[in-house]
């Protein structure tokens, strides 16, 4: 299908990420506004904008026949949702379809069959992928959630179906708390998801966050190795890297390989991200699930293997065959992002809307800033705190963090408070500079080692 | 006597809990000292409108899921 005009239906950074790469190709650009984005940088790159709805996500960005609308009147003939907001709601990519645009995505039944965690851990385990021990499907109720559990071993996880971003998990650690929080987690799953159904799977306290990316033509499939995302605070990432250091070559390997069994398995079409615990006590890597869109954190896989994965995902979803081959996919060196939020790290990362009244950019060899930020710009109360993603890519995982200090030490942003701060502790805390981490580690760190305002400098006084 | 009371933050105003629920207070409504007007949402993190002073809520200046600026009138007060 002959695409020449793609719609963003996203914003912030990723939309900005996402024109330059389709300028690159040489197509059109139309951005998805709220009432609240007239001026967003994505904005002011696009070839042209095209109004959504209000302020209020729901109403804008997530208002699927509004999007769907706006792209048609725009004369797009293409898609690209971004992450977040519709990325992966299946509903909408079939009415992108419906409508005659391409989805630059995935397949809407593999969105629909990828993102039920029962459905996708059962196609894991056929492509011989190892998942975590737990429920095979739904659990249909308390008492057999009680044999399921005593089978698995406590401490276990309760997870809704439907769930996602962390949402809708408990952890019971004996029988007497998963008789009080299975129905918990039930009614809580029906209210929130419109489906009640939970499954159990063992509870890994000390694991690493460790994800494949895959790209897809629909057939074939390869993959662009790890990351490792151990990094977290309320189970969001806060710092990224890839490869993943702790894994040996043998594990690397067939980690990587049992992701593309699994892409393969599911027909996977476009950019994807299978997600991993790692248990580097035992060397065990257990799946948990899949993202089926680009992820925030892509531009570290991107600077360890020189391939534009906006790019890919775009010429495949134009009905391009993969043009990729697994032996031509190497890595070099290391690159670490760190995520810029607007968040106050010294007053429990409240956030922090507001005016950029100055802005000073880091530069130089390595280092990447994939930002929505520009001088004079106001930050909407009324989105994700992400102001941008600040990499560094250098030879050795420890070049690459004194290179990302050294950026962080460069970047200013003046009139609101970010995460940097929070960034250049973590780039000389010695656990970091070992890599010795996993996902609960930066919550622990937080709480033992609290960042404190600086002093504002006492502005001199003539009497 | 009639008073504005203002928005403390810019965000999003939600007069419920959640999706479905009723809302903390109508108009016509008693409100104490202490009490949840309403809730602002900003950058996903929420923020209780908690009333300082007690009287009849007479209006609200916003509706459920508008958009608000820090300084913006949201309800109108008999103190």
């Amino acid at each position: 299908m002959g695409v020449t005009s793609i719609f963003i239906a996203n914003r912030g950074e990723i939309a900005v990420r996402v024109i330059r790469a389709a300028r690159e190709l040489g197509l059109r650009t139309v951005q998805a506004v709220s009432a609240a984005d007239g001026d967003m940088l994505a904005a002011r790159l696009a070839d042209a904008t095209a109004l959504v709805g209000p302020a209020h996500a729901t109403k804008s960005y997530l208002n699927k026949e509004a999007v769907v609308r706006a792209a048609l009147e725009a004369g797009c003939d293409a898609v690209h949702p971004g992450y977040g907001f519709l990325s992966e709601n299946a509903e909408f990519a079939e009415m992108v379809e419906a409508a005659g645009l391409v989805f630059i995505g995935p397949k809407p039944e593999t969105i629909r069959q990828m993102g039920d965690k029962a459905r996708a851990r059962q196609e894991a385990q056929a492509a011989g992928v190892p998942t975590v021990p737990g429920t095979e499907g739904v659990v249909a109720d308390l008492d057999t959630a009680r044999v399921e559990a005593a089978r698995i071993g406590y401490p276990v996880m309760i997870k809704a179906a439907a769930g996602g971003g962390g949402r809708g998990i408990r952890v019971a650690r004996d029988e007497a708390e998963l008789a009080t929080l299975f129905p918990q987690a039930s009614g809580e799953a029906r209210a929130a998801f419109g489906d009640g159904g939970l499954y159990l799977e063992r509870f890994i306290g000390r694991a690493r966050h460790i994800e494949v990316q895959v790209l897809g033509d629909g057939e074939r499939a390869v993959h662009l190795f790890e990351r490792e995302c151990s990094l977290q605070r309320r189970r969001q990432k806060v710092w990224e890297e890839a490869p993943a250091a702790c894994l040996t070559n043998e594990q690397r390997a067939e980690l990587c390989a049992s992701a593309v069994r699994l892409a393969e398995r599911v027909g996977y079409r476009g950019a994807g991200t299978l997600e991993y615990l790692f248990d580097d006590v035992t060397g065990e890597f257990f799946f948990i699930e899949m993202n089926t869109r680009i992820q925030v954190e892509h531009p570290v896989t991107e600077m360890v293997t020189g391939i534009d994965l906006v790019r890919a995902m775009i010429r495949i979803a134009m009905g391009e065959p993969l043009a990729l081959r697994q032996e031509d996919i190497v890595l070099r060196g290391h690159a670490v992002e760190a995520r810029i939020c607007a968040e106050d790290p010294t007053a429990d990362f409240r956030p922090s809307p507001g005016t950029v009244t100055g802005l000073t950019l880091p530069g130089g060899f390595g280092v990447r800033f994939d930002t929505l930020l520009y001088a004079g710009y106001t930050v909407p109360p009324f989105y994700d705190s992400l102001l941008g993603k600040l990499i560094a890519h250098d030879e050795t995982r420890a070049a690459a963090i004194v290179r990302l200090d050294r950026a962080l030490g460069e970047l200013k942003v003046e009139g609101l408070p970010t995460t940097a701060p929070l960034h250049r502790a973590l780039a000389a805390d010695p656990a970091v500079l070992a890599g010795a981490v996993h996902t609960r580690w930066l919550e622990e760190w937080l709480a033992a080692t609290p960042l404190v305002a600086p002093v504002s400098p006492v502005p001199a006084t003539s009497a | 006597m009639a008073k504005t009371i203002q928005a403390p933050l810019p965000g999003t105003f939600y007069r419920s809990s959640a999706p479905g629920e009723p809302p903390f207070k109508s108009e016509g409504d008693a409100v104490a000292v202490g009490d949840t007007i309403g809730l602002i949402e900003v950058m996903k993190s929420f923020t209780p409108v908690v009333a300082e002073e007690a009287g009849t809520l007479l209006a609200f200046h916003v509706e459920n899921e508008d958009a608000v600026m820090a300084g913006q009138p949201l309800y109108d007060l008999d103190a």
